[in-house]
């Protein structure tokens, strides 16, 4: 009960102060709304393109809205020392981190609808596979935020956070099949490609709103998931080495 | 009585530098156990380690009965700490901030309310309880910072360098309330670069300088080998001229020294007879308004032990700025 009790608190404060603010919410409409519109123009406009836009736009709305302001806020915190009042606190390290990166997590879930909503406007989305669609948008959400704890741990400066963020984050755009299938991409890269989480869970969302997918959806999410797992584990024994100094 | 915090052989070096060197101590249940050196002495990384926040190179920590060697978190439920800056959340106001660490440590919503009303009122921050902590004075984001500290009640706390930056009645009050805190009971370890603070307030003291340990005591204890001189201190509402050789030549056993506006040290090796020196100086035309004993204070024993000047340490710490 008391771990619920903090943990709900730490990830309520974070959404409070962080991702409910005015700006990000807007930043959250604004961004997929962008690109959309960016592709739509550029592909000369045929409404049937929507359908092979959408999985792009969903996947850079999670990865733009989770990745850096989860980096940014735990360094945020890191540097103004508020973070050890975390760290002080009698709860497991594991729990203290989903609780943190929860509210992101969340956010990332939230800002992947908003094109989804926008869609629905637009085309008829009556054939998405939703069973795959959710668990992908959700291990997609959370593959994006430890990303964001795997730099916030890496750095020691906000700009840093940023900067880094975007190392990752714009290579992935044009690396894990978003908009341009992996299979055309030159044979050297296809090893980062499917290196790259975003990569396993472009292909469901393919797959579910317009059935082009290259591997079965199980094993995308299989390895979706392995790589969640993975970056949790590397962050939390990084932060163990890294924090508790 | 039972040790609360038992320290061995703890060590802890930053790159070249060897913060903490091999000190052991313990505190007793219910001690308020002070924590005293310049600058750099190690004192802040000592409470880390004890805390959970730093790893210790070597050496063994036992916090409430749990052996956190190796486990640097493991006692933190019985912990509380008042870190030497301010940390608490900028965004937020005052009494969210406190009803957010009470709910750190698990306490539901109606009695974390209820607590972070009562401490508001306890630092006098009533009317600053809604307003974002970001904008507080340095004086009110201590206090809120020391509040947050024992949201919780906890057994052990930990208050690192607590009046450092605050004005003169705060720290009054705060002392007040340390004193409170240790006659409920629970165990306190204080670091600070107050002497004074150190004197009115510990029940023992640990001298540390340079990452080592160099006197644990009680006060009475550090303070009695210096008081082998017996020291006396005179006023006089008037001043009299050449009073130090007329003193001496009528008392060759005694030291003198006139210290200006009238105040007259006297030493000597046997307990001084006030009487007669208090109607010579009648004699001499003298009005002698106060005699006094002199005991010698901390901050002698702490010159005397260390070498270091406490008035440097003092100014030192202030141009530094000490806490926020
Ligand atoms: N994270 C760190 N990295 C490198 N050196 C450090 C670190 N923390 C402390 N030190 C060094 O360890 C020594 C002890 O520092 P510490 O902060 O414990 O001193 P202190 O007694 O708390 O001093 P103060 O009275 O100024 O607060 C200093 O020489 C300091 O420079
Ligand atoms: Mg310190």
């Amino acid at each position: 009960m008391k771990l619920w009790i903090a943990f709900w608190n730490i990830l309520h404060k974070d959404m409070r102060t962080y991702y409910l603010k005015p700006p990000n919410i807007s930043w959250g409409l604004i961004f997929p709304l962008a690109w959309t519109g960016m592709f739509f123009i550029k592909s000369g406009s045929a409404l049937g393109s929507i359908q092979t836009l959408l999985p792009g736009v969903v996947a850079i709305s999670i990865l733009f809205g989770t990745t850096s302001m989860l980096a940014v806020t735990v360094t945020f915190e890191k540097k103004n020392r508020s973070f050890e009042r975390l760290l002080l606190a009698p709860i497991p390290l594991e729990v203290l981190m989903l609780a943190k990166t929860g509210g992101a997590i969340l956010f990332g879930v939230a800002n992947a609808f908003v094109p989804v909503v926008m869609a629905v406007f637009l085309i008829d989305l009556s054939q998405v596979a939703w069973g795959a669609f959710i668990p992908a948008v959700f291990l997609i959400a959370v593959a994006s935020t430890f990303l964001g704890l795997f730099i916030a741990v890496a750095v020691s400066e906000v700009f840093e956070a940023q900067t880094f963020s975007n190392f990752f984050r714009f290579p992935m755009i044009f690396l894990c099949g978003l908009f341009f299938p992996v299979e055309k991409l030159p044979v050297f890269l296809k090893p980062i490609s499917y290196a790259l989480p975003l990569t396993y869970g472009a292909d469901v969302l393919h797959g579910a709103v317009h059935g082009g997918h290259a591997m079965p959806f199980s094993l995308d999410l299989a390895l979706l998931s392995a790589f969640c797992v993975g970056l949790f584990v590397v962050s939390l024994h990084n932060i163990r080495r890294r924090w508790i100094v | 009585m039972i040790d609360t915090i038992a320290v061995a052989g703890l060590r802890k070096c930053f790159a070249e530098v060897e913060a903490v060197s091999e000190i052991s101590f313990s505190v007793r249940q219910g001690e308020l156990f002070g924590f005293l050196g310049p600058n750099g002495a190690g004192k802040t990384t000592t409470i880390n380690m004890l805390t959970g926040l730093a790893r210790p190179d070597s050496g063994t920590i036992c916090i409430g009965g749990i052996d956190c060697t190796g486990k640097p978190r493991a006692a933190q439920y019985l912990v509380g700490v008042v870190p030497d800056e301010s940390n608490l959340y900028p965004e937020l106001t005052g009494f969210d901030n406190l009803c957010f660490c009470a709910a750190l440590h698990g306490l539901r919503k109606a009695e974390r309310q209820a607590r972070a009303r009562e401490l508001i009122d306890i630092f006098d921050l009533t009317k600053a309880a809604h307003r974002k902590f970001g904008g507080y004075s340095r004086g009110m984001k201590r206090r809120l910072t020391i509040a947050a500290g024992i949201i919780h009640k906890p057994e052990i706390l930990f208050l690192d360098e607590p009046t450092t930056g605050i004005d003169v009645a705060s720290a009054r009050q705060l002392r007040h309330l340390i004193a409170d805190l240790h006659r409920a009971g629970t165990t306190i370890f204080l670091t600070t670069h107050y002497i004074e603070e150190a004197e009115r307030l510990c029940d023992r003291i640990a001298f540390i300088v340079s990452g080592r340990i160099v006197r644990i005591d009680t006060v009475d204890n550090l303070v009695q080998p210096m008081q082998v001189k017996n020291v006396v201190q005179l006023t006089c509402e008037n001043a009299l001229t050449d009073i130090e050789a007329r003193l001496s030549e009528s008392f060759p056993d005694l030291k003198f020294n006139d210290i200006g506006k009238g105040l007259i040290r006297v030493e000597g090796d046997a307990p001084i007879r006030v009487g007669p020196l208090v109607r010579f100086l009648e004699d001499q035309g003298g009005e002698v308004s106060e005699a006094r004993r002199m005991r010698p204070s901390l901050e002698d024993v702490f010159v005397r032990i260390t070498g270091i000047e406490a008035d440097a340490m003092r100014k030192e710490k202030e141009k530094a700025g000490g806490g926020q």
